[in-house]
């Protein structure tokens, strides 16, 4: 698709931000340019450049006007627009070569304790238990982004079929690692928060961890598969995470 | 060298300038809620300005220095005593071992920073000593200050050594002395006025009612109860957007006026997350985030609009400031 013209959007966040928006719906495409977008950028931060957040459609670049301020005549907001525009040839070029992000296995203990709304998902779904289990570990899920709370990952993937309705009463508290689904989305609770997702099991293993290098198991651009453990597999990995 | 907590206050944490380069991971930046003012207490105890702080809201602890110290306070007054006598904000001020920090005014309002040379040096972690209290990460184990908490200080930077020995001769019987020059802290809104900031239109402006934009721009809000370090729930002229389309999360950040369906603006402060779903309406500049801070509950917030360019300027000329004053601050530390 080199020949279809450049994708990208730039407008403000405030005076510190600049997003660029590749395009308007959730698509494998959208994210893998901007994951190849991502990738030029930290080989070859501009000026002032302070971090990046991607998101479904946005790379959201936040910058320090000072260093920009400082380094030229035009405006900051107009020097670094620029300077992210030049970028997005080689983000293209990268795109080609890009190669499938690190697949990750999270081990699921589903049902019982750790789903209490399984069965509630069986019967919207018109499916049994084992069915609800047996396809929410079929697809390769894509993480998008990384957001919302530490680790926590927005994915792709799920099986039309097993889309709920959140609860109607949020429950005060959600467990960490708890995998619940809420409409057509699935996920994993990377932090005790109160929820209103619709869980289905838990996993043993922590999505964040402030000490480990990288703090959140999962990246924007990982792969992801549910395998299901039993209760005694669950204690077994919770003791060794 | 160390600062033994006897009260902890309403809600005192130990806060930078924020954990930065995580957010893609979704983790928040927190850090002192007005950068500024902690930056200034630092300058004023010869600190690097990165270094850690405490942040006090509304209601102050009571600190026994366990060592001689050189402290400063900036932000709102809430009434810091030594010895009983009230201590000057914006100053550095020398303080013999063993004295006691209290802050006793009923009813005081607002947050403040209090810098101790050297800096509070608990451990950092992924890069920064800010706490973040939904992770308990960071700061003194995650959480706010507690009674009995021992608060480890750092080794004071040589510009604090000769600041305290140049103002401690000054002291009277009670054992501490301010010095006889300050710096200007952040101005806060005069009592009853509406706190003011400006603000660029977000990303979504264009998605609400002419009219909605209007208000935004010309009424008052009132900060209702539902406000915390992630962010303050705002009461006022009801906003609406004109499409109901829902949007892709996206970033926000610190200064982000968002609106959810109900119509009653969010505007979000340090410890928001990083991505969300609601309409964008607003971007309050750099140079007023730090305002923010004194937005508690009762506050009236009003939104004044800017362009980006003057927006830049703006911060290019605190931060100019903020050097000069370092500078001054030098200067004085060699007389």
């Amino acid at each position: 698709m080199a020949d279809s013209p450049p994708p990208l959007r730039l407008y403000p966040l405030g005076d510190a931000a600049v997003v660029l928006e590749f395009g308007q719906a959730i698509a494998p495409a959208t994210h893998q340019l901007i994951q190849a977008f991502a990738k030029v950028l930290a080989r070859h931060p501009p000026p002032g450049l302070r971090e990046v957040v991607p998101a479904f459609t946005t790379l959201t670049v936040y910058y320090d006007p000072l260093v920009l301020f400082e380094l030229g005549e035009a405006s900051p907001y107009g020097q670094l627009a620029s300077a992210l525009q030049s970028l997005l040839p080689a983000a293209q070029a990268a795109l080609a070569a890009a190669e499938p992000g690190p697949l990750v296995e999270i081990p699921v203990c589903y049902g019982g304790d750790f789903g209490p709304d399984l069965g509630l998902v069986a019967s919207h779904a018109q499916l049994s238990a084992a069915e609800v289990i047996a396809r929410h570990t079929q697809p390769e899920y894509l993480v998008y982004m990384v957001g919302f709370a530490p680790g926590f990952p927005y994915l792709g993937g799920l099986d039309a079929g097993l889309a709920t309705p959140r609860r109607a009463q949020p429950r005060p508290l959600v467990p960490a690692g708890a995998v619940g689904i809420a409409g057509a989305q699935t996920g994993v609770y990377s932090l005790p928060t109160p929820g209103g997702w619709q869980l289905i099991g838990r996993t043993p293993r922590r999505l964040f961890d402030a000490g480990r290098a990288r703090p959140s198991l999962l990246q924007a651009g990982d792969r992801l598969r549910f395998v299901p453990i039993s209760e005694a597999e669950f204690q077994r990995l919770a003791h060794v995470h | 060298m160390s600062i033994s907590v006897l009260k902890p206050g309403l809600l005192t944490t130990v806060q930078d300038l924020g954990r930065f380069g995580y957010q893609k991971e979704g983790l928040v930046v927190s850090g002192a809620l007005d950068a500024v003012a902690l930056r200034t207490a630092n300058m004023l105890v010869g600190n690097p300005e990165t270094a850690a702080g405490l942040e006090l809201t509304l209601r102050g602890p009571a600190l026994r220095f366990e060592a001689d110290t050189l402290l400063a306070l900036a932000g709102a007054d809430l009434g810091a005593r030594l010895t009983g006598q009230p201590v000057p904000l914006g100053r550095p001020v020398a303080v013999r071992a063993g004295t006691v920090l209290a802050f006793e005014k009923p009813g005081a309002s607002g947050r403040a920073w209090l810098a101790v040379a050297g800096g509070v040096a608990v451990p950092p972690v992924l890069g920064s000593r800010a706490t973040y209290l939904r992770a308990a990460l960071g700061g003194l184990g995650g959480r706010a200050l507690q009674a009995g908490d021992m608060l480890p200080v750092g080794e004071w930077p040589a510009v604090g050594r000769w600041l305290f020995a140049s103002i401690l001769p000054q002291a009277a019987a009670g054992g501490w002395a301010a010095a006889r020059w300050s710096l200007p802290t952040p101005p806060l809104a005069s009592s009853g006025a509406p706190l003011v900031v400006r603000a660029l239109p977000g990303p979504e402006y264009a998605q609400f009612a002419q009219a909605s934009q209007q208000a935004f721009w010309e009424e008052t809000f009132t900060v209702t109860t539902e406000a915390d370090r992630m962010g303050a729930r705002l009461s006022g002229p009801v906003l609406r957007r004109l499409v109901d389309t829902e949007l892709l999360s996206s970033a926000v950040a610190f200064g982000t006026v968002q609106v959810p369906p109900g119509g009653q603006p969010i505007v979000l402060l340090a410890d928001c997350q990083t991505t969300g779903g609601y309409p964008r309406l607003a971007q309050v500049i750099s140079a007023d985030l730090g305002r923010l801070a004194q937005v508690l509950p009762g506050a009236q917030l009003r939104f004044v609009p800017v362009g980006l360019a003057a927006a830049q300027a703006l911060y290019l000329a605190q931060e100019r400031r903020l050097r000069a004053l370092a500078r001054a601050v030098h200067l004085k530390s060699l007389l």
